[in-house]
């Protein structure tokens, strides 16, 4: 039903194009014409289609909860919660569409069939309104195209409204995010108290996995602890920088000062391959090298290592961190003035006292800035960890014993089919804000001290 | 100079020597990492792209099929039973075996073989009532014994192939009933949770779709929005303010584009779950500001020389940017867009969050089919225990590799064949 409406909405706005572009034609003749013909077309085409469109998506948004409201005015005086309405109302739902297999009652039946009528009233309300408001704004444009009147300004400001709504589209993703996240985080929340969410320092969700009647808020105090989860995103974070420092930042030095051309052309994007591998073939790595590898390294050391440790994950993220580090101190340092260099040269300092004393100084926020980012990318990164540290969220700072990191923890609760309104699930959602804070906090640093840096030498 | 300058300036020489040495050691480790990584890969890898087949030959028997009919149709064929054929025609290979260890044998070839005995004489009708030899898809345990991956030496109780199995695998290998060729069913089939069955079809066609979604949702707003951005907002707290949004949006992490994906696409808006469609969306708010930041990278390298001549002409504003301003920004844009879409193919935590990780055994020939991807076909092969399929995976890793490599190089050609130096 509402694709056939919007097909010939869409056909009908085709249509007027060419309509209007004719109707310029007949006008040339006799008169002279405010814009190009094409201009009469879109005109028609832009009324025809936009506010059926619109009123066509605020009906689609808007029915559902006027529809709600009105079935469950019948429970007003049954003094029902709000989970409770809402499960009447999912029975309601499946009964219409014949899906319901549970116990059938009488007032069911009749909120089914009120339900049934109610969308039948509402779609053909939404026909008869589109049409109605489908033929009102085509003679509306028409008149104006038969009149002659301006036909480009109309028509580009209308354009420009539309590139306006699609610059929105970023925005609305930055809402989309945070509304989703907050939503069911304060639902958590208020189930477990965020000062035990953030200072627990035990983090067991499956312990709280209840099929029927409410969890023991007992258990939970104890369960969503997640300190645990904080230190291992932060403690593979920091091997992964341990690895990714050095290497990064002295190939990066390399490249800018020493390197000839012949080098920088091809290593350089040799290396920036390294970030282009899919994350999930670096956890495969991972977890069938580097893992057992280690093992064995360390059982020949006489160490006990676990197959799956914090070591080989935050490794393998080292790697993959090693060109975001490197292209970006790279091109901070070409960009540090030629000036700054002679100068050292001229007081008889060699390359590498001009590099460690002049350069690197010069250079260190936008290094900062680079190694910042490269910190927020490890700590977001899931797959590695998911595939190549445990999935048990140990609080340890021994780099041998497997740990969990936020990422890691959010795909353990959310893989597989998700009951939603369970404070597992929920769970998921905080630590998903988590995540969101702590990346966009590190972002925004980086971002504004490479600005800053930016300007001192432009 | 005396000898204590002497002694200064070599040491600050070697400092500097041993400075470069640094450098050099630090990209070195960098290019061997890859290296390592490339040679792990296919080293792994490039067996899977063979497939072992076992010999034997089969009576199509017409008493064994329980077929009556004197010139049997297309659908007595269909409907005969194979069981017997087939378990004879593996049998066969050792008629001394005693009937209660029967099973040795059959575990040599796939679970489906009884299948494709039906498959060969449904081709072939007039075989019915003859012998003939037919390939039969060897187990994914002998698959790794004839790639030589399966270590032999180890004590038979800890070996999935006992010694029976080996004895009469190395009798087919000398008669040359063994074959090797190269494996189609790993491009034609779908997943299984048989390694020697495994496929890569149902996952491919699923990265297909999403990114198809993805480019379809992506494309267009994120072009619309730089042309806006670059070409008419006015400079004020609001355009600076969605700006910020956009650098922002860029760096977040993947995951938490999954749990948008998960809490507004399939809760709210109540899309299928497990469909390209839901993880093409997911994926293109993922893309859409890298898209964006491209796109408006490429409309500022348009000179203003450009602009000013078609102003002068008297076009409008809108005109000088739909005809000039924004064809030329075009290839820069385009391989932006290429660029953003590898990223998103590589993507695999928001798509297992929206679902994307279900058991499909089927190809999706719609978007809002259920399927997989290859990052996640990767996720779930490395997850089974079977030996089988850890070059299974590390050969999806090639495709997905080549997928990628061939997307780049689309957007480097892209770039250089028709973008306009301007200088």
């Amino acid at each position: 039903m509402n694709l056939i409406l919007v097909t010939f909405i869409i056909l009908l706005a085709f249509t007027s194009y060419y309509f209007g572009r004719k109707k310029a034609l007949v006008i040339q003749s006799s008169q002279r014409l405010t814009a190009l013909p094409k201009f009469y077309g879109y005109y028609l085409a832009a009324w025809c289609a936009a506010p059926a469109l619109i009123i066509f998506a605020l009906w689609s948004v808007f029915e559902p909860s006027i529809v709600k409201t009105f079935i469950l005015q019948d429970y007003t005086d049954q003094n029902l919660t709000k989970n409770e309405l809402q499960l009447i109302y999912t029975k309601v739902k499946a009964l219409a569409a014949g899906t319901y297999t549970g116990n059938i009652t009488n007032f069911l039946d009749e909120s089914a069939n009120k339900y049934i009528q109610l969308k039948g009233i509402a779609n053909s309300a939404k026909v008869a309104i589109i049409l109605a408001i489908l033929i009102f704004s085509l003679s509306f444009a028409y008149r104006s195209v038969q009149k002659n009147d301006r036909m480009r300004e109309p028509v580009e400001i209308f354009l420009k409204w539309v590139l306006f709504v699609a610059s929105l589209g970023a925005v609305l993703v930055t809402i989309g995010i945070v509304f989703s996240l907050l939503f069911e985080a304060i639902r958590f929340f208020q189930a477990v108290k965020i000062f035990d969410f953030i200072f627990g320092t035990h983090w067991y969700p499956a312990k709280t996995f209840v099929r029927d009647g409410q969890p023991d808020p007992e258990l939970m105090k104890d369960a969503f602890g997640a300190v645990p989860l904080f230190a291992g995103t932060f403690f593979i974070a920091f091997i992964a920088m341990c690895v990714a420092i050095p290497i990064g930042l002295l190939s990066g030095i390399y490249l800018s000062e020493y390197a000839g051309r012949g080098v920088r052309k091809y290593a350089k994007p040799i290396i920036e391959i390294l970030a282009g591998i899919p994350t999930v073939v670096y956890g495969f790595f991972a977890a069938l090298t580097v893992g057992p590898f280690v093992k064995e390294i360390g059982n020949a050391m006489g160490l006990e290592v676990s197959a799956e440790s914090a070591l080989a994950a935050g490794a393998v993220m080292g790697v993959m961190i090693i060109p975001f580090i490197s292209s970006l101190s790279d091109d901070v340092m070409t960009a540090v003035p030629q000036n700054l260099r002679d100068g050292s040269y001229a007081m008889g300092a060699t390359k590498s006292e001009t590099v460690k004393k002049v350069i690197f100084p010069a250079a260190l926020p936008g290094i900062v800035g680079s190694i910042l980012l490269a910190v927020s990318r490890a700590v977001g990164e899931t797959m590695i960890v998911v595939m190549a540290s445990g999935l048990a969220a140990n609080l340890t700072m021994n780099p041998l014993e497997s740990t969990s990191t936020i990422t890691a923890q959010i795909v353990v609760i959310l893989i597989g089919d998700q009951q939603f309104g369970d404070p597992k699930t929920q769970s998921a959602f905080a630590l998903g804000i988590s995540l969101f804070i702590v990346t966009l906090f590190l972002n925004v640093i980086a971002l504004s001290v490479v600005k800053k840096y930016r300007e001192k030498y432009e | 100079m005396n000898s204590f300058k002497k002694n200064l300036l070599k040491k600050r020489y070697n400092a500097e020597r041993r400075f470069q040495w640094y450098g050099k050691i630090a990209i070195g480790l960098a290019l061997s990492f890859l290296a390592v990584f490339m040679f792990q890969i296919f080293s792994k890898g490039y067996s899977a792209f063979q497939k072992t087949w076992i010999v034997t030959e089969v009576h199509y028997d017409k008493e064994l099929l329980l077929i009556d009919a004197e010139s049997p149709s297309k659908d007595d064929l269909e409907n005969a039973d194979y069981y017997d054929v087939a378990y004879k025609a593996m049998t066969s290979l050792d008629p001394g075996l005693p009937e209660e260890e029967d099973r040795q044998l059959i575990q040599m070839v796939s679970y489906k073989y009884e299948a494709e005995v039906k498959d060969l004489l449904l081709k072939n009708p007039d075989y019915l009532g003859k012998i003939v030899s037919i390939k039969l898809t060897a187990s994914d345990d002998v698959d790794q014994v004839h790639k030589g991956n399966y270590p032999r030496d180890i004590p038979e109780e800890n070996r999935r192939v006992n010694d029976y199995q080996l004895q009469i695998y190395d009798m087919l290998n000398e008669r040359g009933d063994i074959l090797s060729e190269f494996n189609i069913s790993f491009f034609t089939s779908p997943d299984s949770r048989e390694a020697e069955l495994a496929g890569i079809a149902s996952s491919f066609m699923g990265t297909v779709f999403s990114i198809l979604v993805c480019l379809a949702f992506s494309f267009p707003v994120a072009v619309l929005a730089a042309i806006y951005l670059e070409e008419f907002a006015p400079k004020n707290k609001f355009t600076d303010f969605i700006e910020v949004n956009i650098n922002n949006l860029a760096a977040v992490p993947s995951i938490v584009f999954g749990l948008l994906g998960l809490g507004v696409l399939l809760a709210v808006f109540n899309l299928p779950r497990s469909t390209p469609l839901v993880g093409g969306i997911t994926l293109s708010l993922m893309t859409l500001p890298t898209i964006i930041i491209a796109a408006r990278a490429s409309l500022k390298a348009v000179p203003p020389s450009i602009r000013e001549a078609a102003l002068a002409m008297g076009a409008s504003n809108m005109q000088t940017t739909m005809h000039h301003t924004v064809p030329l920004s075009m290839p820069g844009t385009l391989s932006g867009t290429i660029i953003g879409l590898a990223q998103a193919l590589g993507e695999t935590a928001p798509l297992i969050l929206i679902g994307m990780v279900a058991f499909v055994n089927t190809i999706p020939g719609t978007p809002v089919d259920p399927a997989a991807s290859l990052p996640v076909q990767i996720y779930i092969w490395s997850e089974s225990a079977e030996r089988g399929f850890v070059e299974k995976v590390s050969a999806c890793i090639m495709v997905l590799l080549a997928f990628l490599i061939l997307m780049n190089l689309a957007a480097q050609i892209v770039r250089h064949k028709f973008e306009k130096k301007w200088s």
